[in-house]
């Protein structure tokens, strides 16, 4: 290979290479966040990529809302089971039977509060890192947050107040009961992140490819019928072929209509597609304009 | 769109309201990377706002502040792409005491355009922005006279401006500029090339950012290899295995190839290039790799691979040129810590020797170092570092300052 054949691929990736290193070398009780979606398996390459023949230097963590499709959670227990690297799973379920989350409406989507779960589980294990899959690209609010980014005692990000970011030095130093967030994948788009899937041939969720499935039109979106999300007098349960784009709480997660079946066709459809990952999937992104902020600040990834 | 494309990181810097984020907002428009949503998001907030056109410009709006404000408060990160190249957007602010948030974006920069009203040609800041963008050594420079629907697409205007500015920029020492005139509100010289400049045979701004040459944006000659981790599995397959894991920063390593381990000194021979995906015969910056020597030395985090063509400096006394990025001035009683590759050390200023003003460029024999002042001081460290001259290699010649009490990150540093 030369300077030449050195693709925007490869840079993106020695780059996310570099990051997790640093976090290896300079974290004392380093955590990444591993749900099955399609952004953390490509973080699991990654990680394999930065540190095999070695066993990873830190466990992965899901945060489970108990509302997550089953078949993403089924490929997150078996690609870690595959790995051979540990899994802690810490459940929503076990935080309201705590009583630190109260919620109304146990169907209704539960994004806001895994927040709550996420410091309790980081103050369980003491982690002063925790790597996640989130991207640049999804959103207003993550476009501004820098790859090392700094959470206070209660897991507070403050846009305002951010530690610079210069050439490749990371600065991660934090004092005792504070933490940081990384981002190895900050500089990926949603196309980067399925060029990658096609090019390293990884296993991801079969639902993120077409498939036959019974839905419900609800305004601009089709919701998929669940146990969570059944027909309200009315409406009509129809059988399209859907993928979805992202995988997140059953409850709020739109899959698009689709006939791409493979990671090439979801290439082609994405470099065509006129609507943003989470404008199209996202049903508790577009409450308001600031909604991902006001999460975050939170302590939200 | 094929995978094989470059990865370009630009950056904007121009004053409030040379047309920034209008600049921004059309090149991602008119390369079609502006999504429905998000288009008609800002059309609902353009109509609020009682505009008749869509207002482009707030698609680089972040922050819920910003939008209060209508301003641009940090850096924000915008990403399109072109069958050509994949590009990464660093948005800077123009404000005064900003100039933090510039140098930040500024150092992974390949290019920077600096935007200028032409109704108002060379100002201060744009000065001030050149400036910045030669001490941070941003390897191409493009300037935009922008605004060019305002001055009836006048080419001596034109002429008058870059001739005045090619003037500065010489006496920085850059002669790596190209000049661009467009109007990013109507669209002209961006991606099209419009029908109102018909004078300018040129490049358009989308075409330079497609074609400019970056394959030796980074040093290619003089290999130089941090040691980010040691890779020991302790497994029964690798028992013996030491894989000292970084990323090439600068250069090219082969298998074979005598290393030499500063600052011990001691000297190996490369046995194995090892990757994920296979080993390599021959690996080059910017690979993030893992080597295996030939024999056993001490090697930890901190230390770095060489080749003995061209040796790096090894030293605990070295001067730079300093941005100070924090609120709380520079303390010279105080001991502070500098991250510089993969070592961290504790380093104190043996003396602040002067600070550029970076609206006239002068010298001031100023004891004091403020957030934004750039300074040229001397410091020490407790133990040697390894380092270049800053414009010599980008990687192993810059470093930021950390202070201990806080943990913040206080300034940014390039050895000269």
């Amino acid at each position: 290979m030369t300077a030449h054949t050195f693709t925007h691929l490869d840079a993106l990736e020695s780059e996310s290479i570099h990051i997790m290193r640093e976090v290896a070398a300079e974290c004392k009780n380093p955590a990444m966040l591993f749900s099955g979606g399609k952004d953390s398996i490509v973080m699991l390459r990654l990680a394999e990529k930065a540190f095999r023949p070695a066993k990873f230097p830190f466990p992965l963590v899901h945060i489970d809302t108990e509302h997550n499709f089953p078949e993403v959670i089924a490929c997150r227990d078996k690609l870690a089971a595959d790995l051979g690297e540990r899994l802690i799973v810490r459940s929503l379920e076990d935080s309201i039977k705590r009583g630190t989350i109260v919620i109304k409406d146990p169907d209704k989507p539960r994004n806001p509060y895994q927040s709550v779960t996420l410091l309790e589980t980081i103050a369980e294990f003491g982690f002063d890192a925790c790597m996640g899959g989130a991207r640049r690209d999804e959103e207003k609010a993550r476009a501004k947050e820098r790859i090392f980014s700094f959470r206070d005692e209660f897991g507070q990000w403050d846009p305002k107040n951010q530690r610079p970011e210069l050439w490749d030095i990371y600065n991660t130093r934090v004092h005792a009961g504070e933490n940081i967030r990384v981002f190895p994948i900050s500089n990926w788009t949603e196309m980067d992140i399925w060029q990658y899937i096609a090019r390293e041939k990884l296993h991801i969720p079969e639902i993120y490819y077409a498939h036959e499935r019974e839905v419900i039109r609800r305004g601009n979106s089709v919701m998929p019928v669940s146990h969570l999300v059944q027909p309200k007098p009315g409406e009509k349960v129809e059988v399209l072929s859907v993928r979805f784009r992202t995988v997140g709480d059953m409850t709020c997660t739109a899959p698009v209509e689709s006939h791409a079946r493979n990671a090439q066709e979801i290439i082609d459809e994405t470099s065509t597609t006129r609507i943003t990952e989470r404008g199209a999937t996202r049903m508790d992104d577009q409450t308001s304009e600031a909604s991902m902020e006001l999460r975050k600040k939170e302590g939200y990834f | 769109m094929s995978n094989a494309t470059q990865l370009l990181r630009f950056i904007t810097a121009g004053s409030v309201d040379d047309g920034k984020s209008t600049l921004i907002g059309r090149l991602l428009h008119d390369s079609k990377s502006i999504f429905e949503d998000q288009l008609s998001a800002i059309s609902r907030t353009s109509e609020k706002r009682g505009m008749t056109a869509v207002d482009l410009s707030l698609l680089t709006d972040g922050l819920q502040a910003e939008r209060e404000q209508g301003i641009t408060i940090d850096v924000a990160y915008r990403y399109f792409a072109t069958p050509k190249r994949k590009f990464i957007i660093g948005d800077t602010p123009g404000h005064e005491q900003y100039t933090r948030n510039m140098v930040t974006a500024a150092s992974t920069a390949n290019l920077v355009v600096i935007l200028i009203d032409a109704r108002k040609g060379v100002l201060v800041q744009t000065r001030r922005h050149t400036y910045l963008a030669s001490l941070v050594g941003i390897p191409h420079i493009v300037l935009a006279v922008n605004k060019m629907d305002m001055v009836d697409y006048s080419e001596a205007r034109f002429n008058e401006i870059c001739t005045e500015y090619l003037a500065f920029a010489a006496q920085l020492g850059l002669h790596n500029v190209t000049c661009v005139p467009l109007s990013a509100l109507v669209g002209d010289m961006l991606v099209d090339r419009g029908d109102n400049l018909n004078w300018y045979q040129g490049a358009t701004l989308m075409e330079l950012l497609e074609n400019v040459e970056i394959d030796h944006d980074v040093n290619t000659t003089d290999f130089r290899y941090p040691v980010q981790w040691v890779c020991r599995p302790q497994t029964e397959k690798y028992h013996d295995f030491r894989g000292f894991m970084g990323r090439i920063e600068a250069g090219e390593v082969s298998v074979g190839d005598e290393i030499t381990v500063l600052p011990s000194g001691r000297t190996s021979k490369v046995k194995e290039i090892v990757t994920y995906d296979g080993n390599l015969q021959t690996a080059y910056a910017p690979q993030s790799i893992a080597i295996t020597l030939t024999d056993e030395i001490d090697i930890s985090r901190g230390d770095m691979f060489v080749k003995a063509d061209y040796l790096p400096t090894v030293a605990k006394e070295f001067e730079a040129m300093l941005c100070w990025l924090s609120e709380t001035p520079l303390d010279k009683n105080r001991k502070y810590l500098v991250k510089h590759t993969t070592r961290t050390a504790k380093c104190l200023f043996s003396s602040i020797d002067y600070r550029v003003d970076v609206n006239t460029l002068e010298q001031h024999a100023n004891p004091t170092v403020n957030m934004n002042d750039i300074a040229h001081v001397t410091m020490k460290v407790q133990q040697p570092l390894v380092f270049d001259h800053y414009q010599r290699n980008r990687a192993t010649g810059s470093f930021i300052v950390i202070d201990e009490a806080t943990n913040n990150t206080v300034a940014a540093g390039m050895i000269v």
